[in-house]
């Protein structure tokens, strides 16, 4: 340290003020990194933190659909409305039943799906692709397709379940709120668990051969060999699945919207913000419901984080 | 060379004359209009629109809207509430004016008492906010009731006057149908998905019985009343597992799914719009030449029957730069002839009173005859009073009747609690 302090290694003529400045704007990492980030930031400014103020303004306003201009400010009344409106608490629980149930269903089908599709057989390739055809039809279409799907009277789920003697006679999937719950998980979890798959499945072709080549010259079970080590190592994998998921399975709208409605039994979170801010026009109201959902989601994406981050450490 | 000086110049032009040609086509104003798209509408539409383009010389542009009717109305309220010029003329719902009128031009200037008279009262009402008439009405919608002659005749049994009738002669012939091996066979299907054609339904049921409309003229809420409660109990009685008269099932029907039964042969009477009728009687129909349509019953013998009054109407942008225009194309498509040819054409019912006693309308949809009695005296929603809040007071009415359906509660205390939520909607009745 002294040496450099006193004697240069290399005699550089102390730089004038002007010449520092441009060092400084030629040579420092922090300012380019910040104008190579500029448009990004810019772009998402525009498209995502404009709208987002917009939404946290006007949630604090009486903004009506039909007069976005004459909005007053009325502080936190539209959140008192909000959460002390029953059916709000009603979506809550509707979301978060929702989400926890077919999220759950999710990883574990998928999980067993990418297990056998991460093992060679013929005609692999074919039933990879496959397996992804529910996920890529649209949801609105998926879900008017179980609708008539599960219809009482006509509808094929009864005529199976009757002609293979599991139901008596038919019942009205959709006509009261816990038998529309079951039959939107089911819908759910048939169309993202491919997805699911996927992502476990890419997890699991990353797991490097010559561990499972080391277990086999210890002899450990299978199912043991799952559990130490396929589990342990595909678990980063996992949680970021999870993750996706639940953020995504709590905004749901499209199939509760087009398989349900509006009906309180089944409304989530989004359906509920969606019918005030839409149907009933109080943006004010709706604004608010969507700040909430904001929150939650926030809340329960850093709850995630939280949980994941000392398995992240160890490894 | 000279030829292709030629030809560039004759290019040049011959651009500018094309130039020229579309300057002087800009000359002529463009109106745009909002038509619905189901089926045959948008065609009408166009068919209308063209024929005043060439009466007046200007230009009709046609835009496609959402079929789904809140979505439509979620699309509206945008284009309004942004002061938008690019619509003159909206399509809209007969419970809309209400909630739309702020921007909507007032057409009571334009209209003489003539013009206002010819068209069946409850329609033109029910586009009338603050007394000012908002829109005129394009064509209108009546429940109706469907039911299966051939099976009434089978077992003698007359058109039900009552719906406790209706219920009586709907059990009777199940159990015989069911006794015979029909055994998919259900009594009566409507419309009881929480949405709202299930306000429209209990409506009719709560307004024949006496039940009164829910919130009456001048806002007061009505609807916890005794008459109201019987009305939504007996339909809700007959909703239940095989050997009911209503299939569970019916808590999630819409129009369609009531008539895919109804349809298909499953069911004895069926309420719906009319426009199931050509439907039913469509080829390929299970069911076609053994349906009658008729007007609902009523809630006591001799009482007052009640079709909830559905249908659309035309509005003036406030926003618009041609109100002249735009008032003069809504005049016309609301005009007598317009309406003649959508009711041959379409089926539309026509809203002008006049063309239910009209030859050719008549040979083109004989059922008019007997529905112009349910039309001229239909029940319009509690739109008007309830103005931008009608939508809210749809909601809570339609969940408490559903809830009523479902047996989770009983018709008494659902409507107690409705009462309550909409006097605090509506601020004590004030709205």
């Amino acid at each position: 340290m002294q040496a450099t302090e006193s004697t240069p290694l290399l005699a550089i003529p102390e730089p004038g003020l002007m010449k520092r400045f441009w060092n400084f704007l030629l040579y420092s990492r922090v300012l380019w990194a910040w104008v190579f980030l500029a448009p990004t930031l810019i772009a998402l400014l525009v498209v995502a933190g404009r709208p987002l103020f917009g939404t946290f303004w006007l949630s604090f306003t009486d903004a009506s659909l039909l007069a976005l201009d004459e909005a007053q400010f009325v502080g936190f009344s539209n959140y008192t409305t909000v959460l002390s409106d029953p059916d709000w608490w009603t979506a809550v629980w509707n979301t978060v039943v929702f989400s926890v149930v077919s999220v759950g269903l999710e990883t574990l089908f998928g999980l067993g799906i990418a297990l056998v599709l991460n093992s060679t057989f013929p005609g692999r390739g074919l039933l990879r692709a496959a397996v992804l055809i529910p996920w890529a039809v649209p949801t609105v279409v998926s879900a008017k397709m179980w609708t008539w799907m599960f219809n009482d009277i006509y509808g094929v789920v009864n005529h199976i379940l009757v002609l293979l003697g599991v139901l008596e006679q038919p019942v009205a999937w959709l006509a009261n709120p816990s038998t529309t719950m079951a039959a939107l998980i089911f819908v759910d979890v048939w169309k993202t668990t491919p997805f699911m798959a996927l992502l476990i499945l890419a997890g699991l072709q990353m797991v490097p051969k010559d561990v499972y080549e080391a277990a086999k010259l210890d002899c450990d079970s299978r199912l043991k060999t799952f559990f130490s080590i396929t589990l342990p190592l595909i678990k980063p994998t996992i949680s970021i699945a999870v993750i996706f998921r639940s953020l995504d399975a709590l905004r749901i709208f499209d199939l509760v919207y087009v398989m349900a409605g509006t009906t309180k039994g089944t409304a989530t979170m989004s359906v509920y913000a969606r019918q005030r801010l839409m149907e009933f026009q109080e943006f004010g109201s709706g604004s608010a419901a969507s700040v909430l959902i904001f929150l939650i989601i926030g809340f329960f994406t850093v709850g995630y984080l939280w949980l994941i981050r000392p398995s992240q450490r160890e490894s | 060379m000279r030829q292709l000086r030629n030809f560039l110049l004759a290019g040049v032009l011959g651009l500018v004359a094309g130039v020229g040609a579309s300057a002087h086509a800009d000359a002529a104003k463009k109106i745009t209009v909002s038509c619905g798209s189901n089926g045959i509408e948008r065609d009408l539409c166009i068919e209308g629109t063209n024929e005043w383009s060439k009466k007046t010389g200007q230009r009709v542009e046609i835009l496609s809207t959402p079929n789904d009717s809140n979505e439509r109305l979620g699309l509206y309220q945008q284009l309004l509430s942004a002061g938008s010029a690019d619509v003159d003329l909206y399509q809209i719902d007969v419970v809309w004016p209400g909630i739309l009128a702020s921007h909507l031009l007032d057409l009571t200037p334009h209209l003489s008492e003539k013009e206002i008279s010819e068209h069946v009262a409850g329609a033109l009402n029910s586009n009338k906010a603050d007394g000012k008439v908002v829109a005129l009405p394009w064509f209108m919608d009546g429940g109706v009731l469907y039911y299966r002659a051939d099976l009434l005749k089978k077992y003698g049994q007359k058109v039900p006057q009552t719906w406790e009738e209706m219920g009586k002669v709907a059990k009777l012939i199940l159990e015989k149908e069911h006794a015979a091996g029909n055994a998919e066979l259900w009594g009566f299907v409507y419309q009881g998905r929480a949405y709202e054609g299930l306000t429209c339904n209990a409506l009719e049921w709560v307004a024949s019985t006496g039940g009164g409309t829910i919130v009456d003229d001048k806002g007061a809420v009505t609807i916890n009343n005794p008459q109201a409660a019987k009305a939504i109990g007996l339909v809700a009685s007959w909703v239940g597992k095989k050997g009911s008269i209503t299939p569970e099932g019916v808590l999630s029907y819409s129009e369609e799914e009531a008539r895919g039964i109804f349809q298909s042969g499953k069911s004895i009477f069926m309420r719906n719009w009319p426009y199931a009728w050509a439907l039913l009687n469509s080829k390929d129909s299970a069911v076609k030449g053994k349906v009658v349509m008729t007007s609902l019953p009523s809630g006591t013998a001799g009482g007052p029957r009640a079709a909830t009054l559905g249908g659309w109407s035309l509005g003036v942008s406030k926003y618009t730069k041609n109100p002249k225009e735009a008032v003069d194309l809504a005049k016309f498509l609301t005009g007598f002839e317009q309406q003649k040819m959508r009711a041959i054409k379409g089926s539309f019912n026509p809203t002008r009173v006049a063309l239910y006693s009209d030859a050719e309308v008549l040979k083109a949809n004989p059922h008019l005859k007997e529905l112009k009695q349910v039309f001229l005296s239909a029940v319009p929603r509690p739109a008007g009073p309830t103005k931008t809040k009608y939508n809210r007071l749809s909601a809570e009415f339609w969940n408490s009747v559903h809830a009523v359906l479902s047996q989770a509660e009983t018709a008494e205390s659902s409507l107690k609690k409705l009462e309550a939520r909409l006097a605090k909607t509506s601020n004590g009745g004030k709205w």
